[in-house]
């Protein structure tokens, strides 16, 4: 396993850029956007990371990132083969982006919730990608990590 | 006193990133550079702390101290989750990050982790402002 986890890390740490286009996206990802009617508020977060499995607020859109970073947690998430995730484009609502900071008592964007609770940014779910760990908090969410059945394709090789 | 430790890759990427013309991060440390070196000093005695400058791989004006990647090598993160270690860095850097530090990338490791791996990370590409176009293969 960790063989497969290791060139997928590999591949993502090159950063690659242009692969990213629209045609890779399937139609669970939902980039929700200012849709949620500018929550800022504790209760309205809080509704809004408990609403999906998976959450990011991202500076930007899964389709078009305007941060490397942000760019970064959209590329991992597609590595795993996610695409049922609600994306909220903080650039889209300033009190959105303060907002949500305040409610994770975290500085930066971008930021994962799995399962309603706070998982980090992007080094943290880099780190998770590269460690494993991302794929097992995946599977308790019921969600089969992509990565898996690329790692099945090489062993029957 | 931390160039020593990057690898020839991440200088030529810094170099393919960077948009202004020399001058940003170019040994000149600011204001803002030392003050995250001496607090994060202060709050968690690293063994060792590797601090870089990257607001010149970033849509800002040359000089600028806005986008940070810090290694913080220490004992205090022993036990402590990616999460807890990342919230004690925030901490010590409240004021930094509320203010003009907009972007930080943070490597938080006890000093065996360290040993096993102690490599600055290279920072994935600035995807925003007027360096969009920038890079595209």
């Amino acid at each position: 396993m960790s063989g497969s986890l290791g060139r997928a890390a590999a591949a993502l740490l090159r950063w690659g850029r242009g692969t990213g286009g629209g045609g890779l996206w399937g139609p669970g990802v939902r980039a929700a956007g200012s849709g949620a009617g500018g929550g800022g508020s504790a209760e309205q977060l809080d509704a809004l990371v408990k609403k999906d499995k998976v959450v990011v607020f991202l500076k930007g859109t899964p389709e078009q990132p305007q941060c490397g970073f942000s760019n970064a947690v959209v590329q991992i998430l597609r590595l795993h083969g996610v695409r049922d995730y609600a994306a909220y484009n903080v650039l889209d609502d300033p009190e959105l982006r303060q907002g949500i900071k305040d409610y994770s008592n975290w500085p930066t964007i971008p930021q994962v919730y799995l399962n309603g609770e706070f998982v980090g940014g992007c080094d943290i779910l880099l780190q998770m990608h590269q460690n494993g760990d991302l794929v097992e908090e995946l599977k308790k969410l019921g969600i089969h990590s992509a990565l898996l059945d690329e790692k099945k394709d090489q062993d029957s090789k | 006193m931390l160039s020593g430790r990057l690898v020839p890759g991440l200088v030529s990427m810094a170099g393919r990133v960077c948009l202004s013309r020399g001058s940003a991060g170019s040994g000149a440390i600011g204001p803002v550079e030392a003050a995250i070196r001496t607090k994060l000093e202060q709050a968690l005695s690293p063994e060792v702390l590797e601090l870089r400058n990257e607001s010149s791989g970033h849509a800002v004006p040359p000089g600028s101290e806005t986008h940070f990647r810090v290694a913080v090598v220490s004992s205090r993160f022993e036990g402590l989750s990616p999460l807890q270690r990342h919230r004690l860095v925030h901490a010590a850097l409240a004021e930094e990050l509320a203010g003009p530090v907009h972007a930080l990338a943070i490597q938080a490791r006890t000093p065996a982790q360290w040993r096993e791996n102690s490599q600055l990370d290279t920072s994935p590409p600035c995807l925003g402002g007027n360096k969009k176009a920038l890079g595209t293969p």
